[in-house]
């Protein structure tokens, strides 16, 4: 691997894995305010408004830096992968555009009505802004994974006799089926990540004693949303896009599975290294046929191993894309065991004092990030050697007039910038979550909208 | 249809120029007029319900240019890929310190959140200039339509370029003069008293100046690359355009020496729209032109991507448009009006 190609991909792979921190929780967020505003208008508790507003802060924090890690985002394609821009920007560049147009400008117009309008908006008109910020984000979402789709399994394009790649049909590209498909599995991560971190945050404040109205409603609407989409990213999601993935990337499960040789009735590794070089697993620990039984759905189905295709349409970092899924599929079993155990108590009402089911929910709040990365890392991996899958390889994407010693600078600039932002995400969110929601009587976002009509 | 998408990219770049050019100036002169802590939350709530917005126009350009001249894009944002990097860098830094100032309360971090703020705003309208510069004047590209520019070189305008020269500095510093004008009708507009005073004054003294790198910019342009007259000596009724630059730029400073605010920045608005209007015309048809000589130019035809895409892109851009305008209209109609003077400085950190 040359190093400018190897300097072009660790540049894009850490941006975006850090830009992906925010939005996942964003994306995640955005709903539960919904249903938040939603409890505040039915039952008419000021708490949930409270509640509310808390977690409005939260979500434009890192809003915020969601927007300023995703720019960069937006630019890198051209900058760093200009000639895969060039090839694929006839196709790819539709949805991209239709981010842009259609999402940043509805989450960016409303979000500032909803951070910045409360108090003047009346709260039906309130409720839609949080709504739309909702849509606006999810959609953003949809039109990326669109983008990837495309990548991972090209449809609807023709190739151009100048080599480069054109859509033939707008519907066929927005339906892809591994885009949908993608999308609900990647949206239930999402939202698995925002109502971690609500359950979390209430877990948080009941084992430290304090905020005992807000610490149950976040515990309360948290592992309700927790226990719903932790299962639904495993099932059907997960699965489907399991079996969809056998089907048209089936060199990339046998090394997400590390199956080296094709096997009738294969088994599951749920503990094991892989070893390239010998093409074996150190200390496996296997369920038998259980492989072939998620993948074809009987115990006795071959799967096709490692050996069966030939060494150039390998991933090209097989123990990487191993560990990633492996512990993409490990946190996601542990995140549904989790949260299964606290909805029981929740709805045997004995949540709120089992302080080791506290404990636990506290200390899982990082696993829906690991696994959200771990996910994103299997299918960016597991694409590998190619860029868009079976079309253009990655070593035929980069921008060659760009040489490594210039990716190399930029990329320590953002090591830099990020390790800041980093620091500073991480004070500004122990500030608002030490602080909590606001008492009854100070409503302190009303107090920045002091603007008069002229 | 090339021709189409060639005035709507025009079009949003155009929008992204005078939305983020007034909190761009606001940046700039944030150091310059506001003298207290008041003061500088003052400017900062003149812009943050609608600053994220107006940048969004940028990312949409960007987005919309990928889609309809994905080669343009390619070739482009890797040639420039230095200073597209250090603008990204002063984007994710200006946004910071807008968004999180006021989450803190001493004075050192205000302090240093406000230099993010202003100092990336000063850099970014000096950076835009110049990109806006270096597409006048052309980039180092042959027949392989792919080029790297460093920097500078040798600060000349022809063959191998590089970002700063003597004209794109020019271009840059006309930049940060006009968006300084800018900014400060937008505050003069949004404040009252003393502040407004300030930046009222500001504003009548940048004028004259932005008047006079407005009629220098002409026959400098033409000798940083001889063909930009082209054009404009084969249709003369695009000299209407240059006219209305200057019709605007007067009405802008004698509107803002009688106090009609509303009419003073609208008359900027104009300004900077008319100025960009006016280069997209002489650029016309190509996109990026090669200093090098035009037959290496990149133009509409051959960076448009196909037909099918560009119609199809036509329907959704319009519809998505349409909206989008709806929100922006919406948005400032909600947050028009002066600004009262905010007195405690909110220590829960509210945004």
């Amino acid at each position: 691997m040359n190093d400018a190609l190897f300097l072009h991909r660790i540049h894009f792979a850490f941006t975006v894995t850090f830009h992906y921190l925010f939005p996942q929780l964003t994306m995640g967020l955005a709903p539960l305010i919904v249903v938040l505003k939603t409890l505040a208008i039915k039952t008419g508790n000021d708490s949930y408004n409270r509640a509310a507003r808390f977690w409005t802060k939260i979500f434009g924090i890192n809003f915020a830096f969601g927007v300023v890690t995703g720019i960069p985002m937006e630019f890198e394609f051209g900058t760093n992968w200009s000639r895969f821009s060039q090839l694929t920007g006839g196709v790819i560049g539709q949805p991209l555009a239709m981010e842009g147009t259609f999402s940043f400008f509805l989450e960016s117009a409303f979000l500032g009505l909803f951070l910045y309008g409360e108090r003047k908006l009346g709260k039906w008109v309130h409720w839609c802004a949080a709504l739309l910020v909702f849509l606006g984000s999810w959609l953003s979402g949809f039109f990326i994974i669109v983008t990837d789709a495309w990548m991972q399994h090209p449809v609807a394009y023709t190739q151009l006799p100048n080599g480069s790649f054109s859509v033939t049909s707008f519907w066929a590209l927005l339906t892809n089926p591994w885009a949908l498909i993608q999308y609900a599995h990647n949206m239930c991560g999402a939202l698995a990540t925002g109502a971690f971190v609500m359950a979390g945050v209430g877990a948080y404040y009941l084992l430290d004693r304090r905020q005992h109205e807000y610490g149950r409603i976040f515990l309360r609407v948290g592992v309700i949303a927790g226990v719903i989409s932790s299962m639904a990213q495993g099932f059907p999601t997960g699965d489907l896009h399991g079996k969809y993935l056998a089907k048209h990337q089936p060199v990339t499960i046998a090394a997400m599975e590390g199956l080296f040789k094709s096997e009738t009735g294969a088994p599951m590794v749920i503990v094991g290294q892989p070893d390239a070089e010998h093409q074996r697993i150190d200390n496996p620990i296997v369920v038998n046929k259980v492989l072939s039984f998620l993948v074809y759905g009987t115990t006795s189905a071959e799967v096709q191993g490692l050996n069966a295709f030939p060494k150039d349409q390998w991933p090209t970092n097989i123990p990487l894309l191993y560990f990633a899924y492996h512990i993409m599929v490990g946190l996601g079993t542990v995140m549904i065991v989790a949260m299964a155990a606290a909805t029981f108590l929740l709805w045997r009402r004995m949540l709120y004092g089992a302080r080791w089911m506290l404990w636990i929910i506290l200390l899982c709040v990082p696993f829906p990030y690991i696994a959200n990365t771990a996910g994103w890392m299997t299918a960016e991996v597991g694409r590998q050697p190619w860029l868009v899958y079976g079309l253009l390889r990655t070593t035929e994407g980069y921008s060659i007039n760009v040489n490594a010693a210039n990716s190399l600078f930029t990329f320590l600039g953002y090591m830099g910038l990020y390790l800041v932002l980093g620091i500073l995400f991480i004070f500004i969110m122990q500030r608002e979550i030490g602080d909590g929601p606001a008492p009854a009587e100070v409503h302190s976002i009303e107090s920045e909208t002091q603007t008069t009509v002229a | 249809m090339e021709s189409t998408w060639f005035m709507l990219v025009a079009l949003m770049i155009v929008a992204y120029a005078v939305l983020d050019g007034f909190d761009l100036g606001a940046g700039i002169l944030h150091w310059l007029i506001a003298r207290t802590d008041t003061d500088r939350r003052t400017i900062l709530r003149s812009i943050g319900p609608v600053w994220d917005g107006n940048e969004v126009w940028l990312i949409a350009g960007g987005g919309t240019l990928y889609f309809a001249f994905p080669a343009l894009y390619a070739v482009s944002f890797s040639g420039f890929y230095l200073p597209l990097h250090i603008v990204l860098w002063l984007l994710i830094l200006r946004g910071i310190g807008i968004e999180f100032r006021t989450h803190l309360t001493n004075e050192v971090a205000t302090g240093l959140f406000d230099g993010f703020f202003s100092v990336s705003s000063l850099l970014l309208a000096l950076f835009f200039g110049a990109a806006l510069g270096n597409v006048i004047r052309g980039v180092p590209m042959t027949a392989d339509h792919t080029y790297f520019e460093p920097l500078w070189t040798t600060f000349r305008t022809s063959g191998d370029t590089g970002i700063l020269d003597w004209y794109t500095l020019f271009t840059g510093i006309f930049a940060v003069s006009a968006l300084t004008m800018h900014g400060a009708l937008w505050i003069a507009l949004r404040t009252r008293a003393a502040m407004h005073d300030r930046a009222a004054k500001l504003a009548n003294r940048m004028a004259p100046i932005l008047g006079f790198f407005t009629i220098v910019g002409v026959p400098l342009t033409i000798l940083a690359r001889p063909s930009t007259a082209d054009n404009y000596i084969e249709h003369p009724i695009l000299f209407f355009l240059p006219v209305i630059v200057l019709v605007s730029l007067y009405l802008a400073w004698s509107w803002s020496r009688s106090g009609a605010e509303l009419p003073a920045f609208l008359a900027s608005c104009t300004y900077i729209i008319s100025a960009l209007v006016g280069v997209a015309a002489a650029l016309f048809p190509s996109l990026l032109p090669s200093s090098y000589g035009s037959e290496f130019n990149m133009t509409i035809f051959n960076a448009a991507t196909s037909d099918y895409a560009l119609r199809v892109g036509f329907i959704w851009w319009g519809f998505g448009m349409a909206l989008a305008i709806g929100y922006f209209i919406f948005m400032y109609r909600m947050f028009r009006g002066k600004l009262e003077p905010d007195s405690a400085p909110s220590t829960n950190g509210a945004r």
